[in-house]
């Protein structure tokens, strides 16, 4: 049986992951993730033709908050854990493409 | 008089303070004369705060000698698992992506333990991110079982485990998002509950698997439990998932703690437990033969989804994750790679060097059920199964009062021993998984030894917000029996 | 070469900051430029361990735009993540509505010239967060500010209904004026409180074949000029590139431009086959929403008359030209002053002017509303209706507003008196300055009498003179009659 999931799409996933694998990595990862998913497939045993998916176990809907103002925490605060910043920001190195 | 003190509960310890018998700074000066002497071999703490602890417990005490109120922990020493953030010290999730966080802000429950005057002794070691089931995913530090050093903790929440079976503190918090309070309770011979999905806040608790985090305490008693749930449980603002006090409100679970279940009806799943280990079996069989004796009614039911709860369990958890975890990119806190070359290497290096092998594993397999022409096969499938096994726990709680189970399939495990195969250790989770999807709560006791005298855990499911009820069928069996008050042999 | 015609196609993506006081899913209070990362907490910092809570004015603001697009709203919704990386999104995932949108299947009416109306489908409208700002301009970094990230923003998507680059104008106008009128957006565009972003393709028919160019999307445009603007240069671009590669739509051909607003042109920014992976999936973090019976008709009994309803019925109601009932109705305590002033007895037709002419001159100088002049609308009925009566002209109307405005104790009585705006229509006074005007000026009288083609300019004068001689206070209607009897 062919592997459930080969090299180029685990590289593929690490990429939308932001994850930068070794090749040593991707080739492990690819071996357990494959395995891992084979047994997933035991899933597919069970007939879900007709079962809701359920994302929430809560019986719960509708909880609110008012549209009222807190404290911030201020410039200092946030930029208290930044690896790096520019005065009043975040720093990151020159973003060149626009989302 | 030290290990006197040291094996008190935290009842028994709170009364006594509250009392002026005891004094908090006593045993907080215990606690850390314990964590000095164990720690070493140990490791449970990725962190202690002694002068805090020193100085909260001096002003409990002051509080009491001047006659003013005090909270219902005051001057108990605990500790809390490191994925709950505090304003003091770091909040590590056991990564090197966040070895250098310090949160601004505490989770509710930390807020809560303060406000009743508990004395926050440290922060316990973990799996990176909650991820794994032995504590050998810390990125940190190891922490070992305290009745084998040569065996892990379990986990995630090992160090906390870890931490109440080797008296380093009286109660700790630990969270449980596939059985992460509950084997490591298991496995270190002390009491963890997994509270209902909603019962306690999540505000602060640091996310993986977001519709299955619960987070709920580690004792070594049914009563120091109870004790622990009257502090933390309860609707918080802050979460929007945590439950209306109208639709399901808080008891006191000490008040009626000790009035056993009348009429109890147990219900077992006897081809699903005989997976386990024959020692593990035979202490589950002698445990529903206690309840038997004091009257309880042993009833069959089948539950035939339960098998599937890994891979489902195993699916949502890390798709969860994945997007949980994406936060972490070295922008604005945590871990920055320093050989970025442009801001997407700020992510996919700062990553790379932050998390470990069973992070990044997880973070895979999440982004990938979730990933475009994958998401109805794996993702939305996983959804399904789990309606289905919620609907196992509708169908047998409607036959009976609770059901009872193995914790793991085995005891504590060597370390190492698992560790190169994911997804044999996923599989040790068949037994506390279901619990997490069903958002049911679950408890497990010390119900027994194996030939290597590791503990054996015993584990009770409830239905939804009846922690009341499950507490009490758990402590009929503390009551009438003595497992719960072996000690490792390191403390002996 | 054979017959080639063509049309444009627009469908119109737009986000809408929704002005509640605090953000969407934390008590941070909205931003207004202050000091960068000033109004920024745990949460929208998208700190470990942080949970959203729903605001629920965002909620009710979002309902209520959506009724007033005649959307039915889902008894059911949820938030799901929507996950992509980059530095202003600091969950790496937005919260946003992806298969349940809260409102669906609606309509705006936008005006065309002369009072027609034109129908564009409304295919959804859902509720998400605001991401924070990249900035660019420090040099070889960039900088990120987060202190509009979390901002409740509203998403509406219409049909590619649109076939102008005026006409996609004028829904985004059209649309801007509504919120403001709903009162749940400031929709300031300067400050980015409106953005757009046009699906733009061409429909061609050559030798009778019809052909639809590849979509192209146009991203983040903050202003009508250059939503306008690029619609008119996508039109030409892909009409050029058509007829250079023949490549017409297909599965996945879509790609992705911004505006250039150097050069007036738009650049390709991603290009097809890199279509991102968003992830979608419910947010666990958050219930789901439900709106009940009672919740519903409460919000919508916070519906207005629409501003394009008003338009049509100023113009029914009131004879006004559509023009001018635009005008009217662009800001909604504009049109309900007018309304007010028009129940106090003013002529319609009069009262326009005076507050199109004046009141709305003078509002815009002290950067107020009309209603905010301290000139209530019975004073601006009475002037109106002095004009009407003759009593005062028009410009001495205008005159006494203006004055009203500074000094608004003053009766208009004494206005009228100190300043000398009360027409002079007395007959038998008025012929006399009329006859020394005749006198005075006998060429002119000749021009006048003579009928050739220089009677009119001369006509025109000896009133002027007559204006003069009485600093303008002369009733000119009065004049003209008495100039007509005399030289006619
Ligand atoms: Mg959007
Ligand atoms: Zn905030």
């Amino acid at each position: 049986m062919a592997a459930k999931i080969d090299q180029t799409q685990v590289k593929k996933v690490a990429k939308l992951s932001r994850l930068d694998l070794t090749e040593t990595e991707a080739a492990e990862f690819t071996g357990q993730l494959s395995a891992i998913l084979e047994y997933m497939e035991k899933m597919n045993e069970l007939d879900t033709t007709n079962v809701q998916p359920l994302a929430h176990c809560l019986p719960i809907s509708n909880v609110f908050r008012e549209d009222a103002v807190k404290e911030s925490l201020g410039t200092e605060k946030t930029l208290a854990n930044a690896p790096q910043r520019d005065g009043e920001f975040f720093k990151v190195p020159k973003i060149l493409d626009e989302i | 008089m030290q290990s006197e003190l040291l094996n008190m509960s935290c009842k028994e310890l709170r009364d006594g303070i509250a009392a002026g018998r005891i004094k908090s700074a006593a045993a907080t000066e215990a606690v850390f004369g314990a964590i000095e002497k164990y720690e070493p071999v140990i490791g449970a703490y990725i962190s202690t705060f002694e002068g805090r602890a020193l100085a909260k417990a001096n002003e409990v005490d002051a509080k009491i000698a001047a006659g003013e109120p005090v909270g219902e922990l005051a001057g108990v020493p605990v500790a809390v698992k490191d994925v709950m953030c505090t304003t003091f010290g770091v909040t590590t999730c056991a990564s090197r992506i966040l070895e250098n966080f310090h949160s601004p802000y505490n989770a509710t429950v930390v807020e809560k333990l303060l406000a009743a005057d508990a004395v926050i002794v440290g922060k316990t070691n973990m799996d990176e991110f909650a991820m794994g089931s032995s504590t050998e995913n810390s990125g940190l530090k190891e922490t070992v079982n305290p009745w084998d050093t040569t065996r892990v903790p379990g986990g995630s929440s090992g160090g906390s485990a870890a931490a109440v079976a080797g008296r380093m503190c009286f109660a700790a918090l630990g969270s449980d998002t596939g059985g992460s309070i509950r084997q490591p309770a298991s496995f270190c011979g002390v009491v963890g509950l997994k509270p209902t999905y909603g019962r306690v806040s999540r505000f602060g608790l640091v996310a993986y698997g977001s519709s299955l985090d619960q987070i709920g305490p580690v004792t070594r008693s049914v009563a120091d439990c109870a004790l622990m749930m009257n502090v933390i449980a309860g609707r918080d603002p802050a979460d929007s998932t945590s439950v209306d006090e109208k639709n399901a409100p808080v008891c006191d679970y000490l008040e009626k703690l000790d009035e056993p279940v009348d009429k109890l009806k147990v219900a077992i799943v006897p081809q699903f437990s005989a997976g386990a280990d024959e020692p593990v079996q035979k202490a589950l069989t002698c445990a529903l033969d206690v309840y038997k004796k004091l009257g309880a009614e042993i009833i069959e039911v089948d539950m035939p989804h339960l098998d599937y709860a890994i891979a489902a369990y195993y699916i949502v958890a890390t798709a969860e994750a994945s997007s949980n975890l994406a936060r972490y990119d070295g922008v604005h806190y945590g871990h920055r790679t320093e050989n970025a070359g442009d801001y997407v290497e700020v992510y996919s290096k700062s990553r790379a060097e932050g998390f470990g092998k069973e992070v990044k594993r997880r973070i895979m397999l999440g982004t990938y059920a979730l990933s475009s022409g994958y998401y109805d096969a794996y993702y939305l499938k996983a959804l399904k199964v789990r309606n289905l096994i919620r609907g196992d726990f509708a169908g047998a709680f409607e036959k009976c009062d609770c059901v009872m189970m193995p914790v793991s399939p085995t005891t504590a495990f060597k370390i190492g021993e698992k560790i190169d195969d994911p997804l044999t250790m996923y599989l040790s989770d068949i037994y506390t998984i279901s619990a997490n999807l069903a958002g049911v709560p679950a408890i497990s006791i010390p119900c027994g030894f194996d030939d290597s005298e590791l503990p054996i855990g015993l584990q009770i499911l409830a239905p939804a917000f009846a922690e009341d009820r499950l507490l009490r069928i758990a402590r009929m069996f503390e009551s009438n029996t003595d497992w719960h008050r072996k000690k490792p042999t390191i403390v002996e | 070469m054979g017959e080639l015609r063509y049309r444009v196609v627009v469908g119109l993506e737009i986000h809408v900051q929704l002005c509640t006081k605090s953000k969407m899913f934390c008590g941070c209070a909205l931003s207004f430029g202050e000091e960068a990362n000033s109004r920024v907490c745990p949460v929208c910092l998208g700190m470990p361990g942080v949970l959203p809570v729903m605001n629920e004015q965002a909620l009710e603001y979002a309902v209520l735009v959506a009724l007033a697009l005649d959307c039915k709203i889902a008894e059911f919704t949820k938030w799901d993540r929507k996950s992509y990386y980059y530095p202003d999104l600091p969950k790496n995932y937005q919260i946003s509505q992806y298969d349940l949108p809260l409102g669906s299947g609606g309509f705006i009416e936008i005006p065309l010239e002369a009072g027609r109306t034109k129908r564009i489908g409304i295919i959804r409208a859902h509720l998400e967060e605001d991401a924070g700002k990249n900035l660019h301009t420090a040099g070889n970094f960039s900088q990120v500010d987060l202190n509009r990230a979390g901002t409740p923003l509203l998403e509406i998507v219409t049909e590619p209904d649109m076939s102008s680059a005026a006409e996609v104008r004028t829904l985004a106008v059209e649309l801007q004026r509504m919120v403001r009128y709903l009162g749940v957006s400031e929709a300031d565009m300067q400050k980015g409180h409106m953005r757009f972003e046009p699906n733009i393709n061409l429909i061609i028919t050559k030798d009778g074949v019809e052909y639809k160019t590849p979509i192209v999307e146009v991203k983040n445009l903050n202003s009508f000029r250059v939503l306008e603007r690029s619609v008119d240069v996508e039109e030409q671009r892909q009409l050029d590139e058509f007829l250079e590669t023949g490549e017409v739509m297909g599965m996945g051909n879509k790609t992705t431009r911004g505006w250039d607003d150097i050069n007036q042109v738009t650049v390709l920014q991603r290009e097809k086959e890199e279509a991102p992976d968003y992830r979608y999936f419910p947010d666990p973090d958050l219930v789901p929403v439900e709106f009940k019976c009672e919740w519903l008709e409460d919000i919508r009994s916070r519906l207005c008359e629409l501003p394009i309803k008003r338009q049509i019925r100023f113009v029914d109601e009131y004879k006004l030209s559509d023009y001018d009932a635009g005008v009217l109705t662009a800001e909604r305590s504009t049109a309900e002053f007018f309304e007010r002033v028009v129940a106090a007895g003013g002529k319609p037709k009069r009262v326009c002017n005076l507050l199109t002419q004046v009141g709305l001159k003078l509002a815009n100088e002290k950067g107020c509303s009309v209603a905010e002049l301290d000139i209530t609308p019975k004073d601006f009925a009475q002037v109106s209706n002095d004009v009407d009566g003759g009593i005062l002209s028009a410009s001495g109307a205008n005159k006494a507003i203006e004055l009203k405005a500074q000094d608004p104790d003053k009766p208009f009585s004494v206005i009228y008196e100190e300043n000398n705006l009360i027409q002079k229509s007395d007959v038998g006074e008025l012929e006399q300055i009329v006859e020394q005007v005749i006198v005075d000026n006998p060429k002119a009288v000749e021009d006048v009498t003579s009928g050739g083609k220089k009677s009119k300019k001369a006509q025109s004068f000896l009133l002027g003179q007559v204006m003069q001689k009485t600093k303008g206070q002369a009733n000119p209607k009065v004049v003209s009659e008495i100039l007509d009897r005399k030289l006619g």
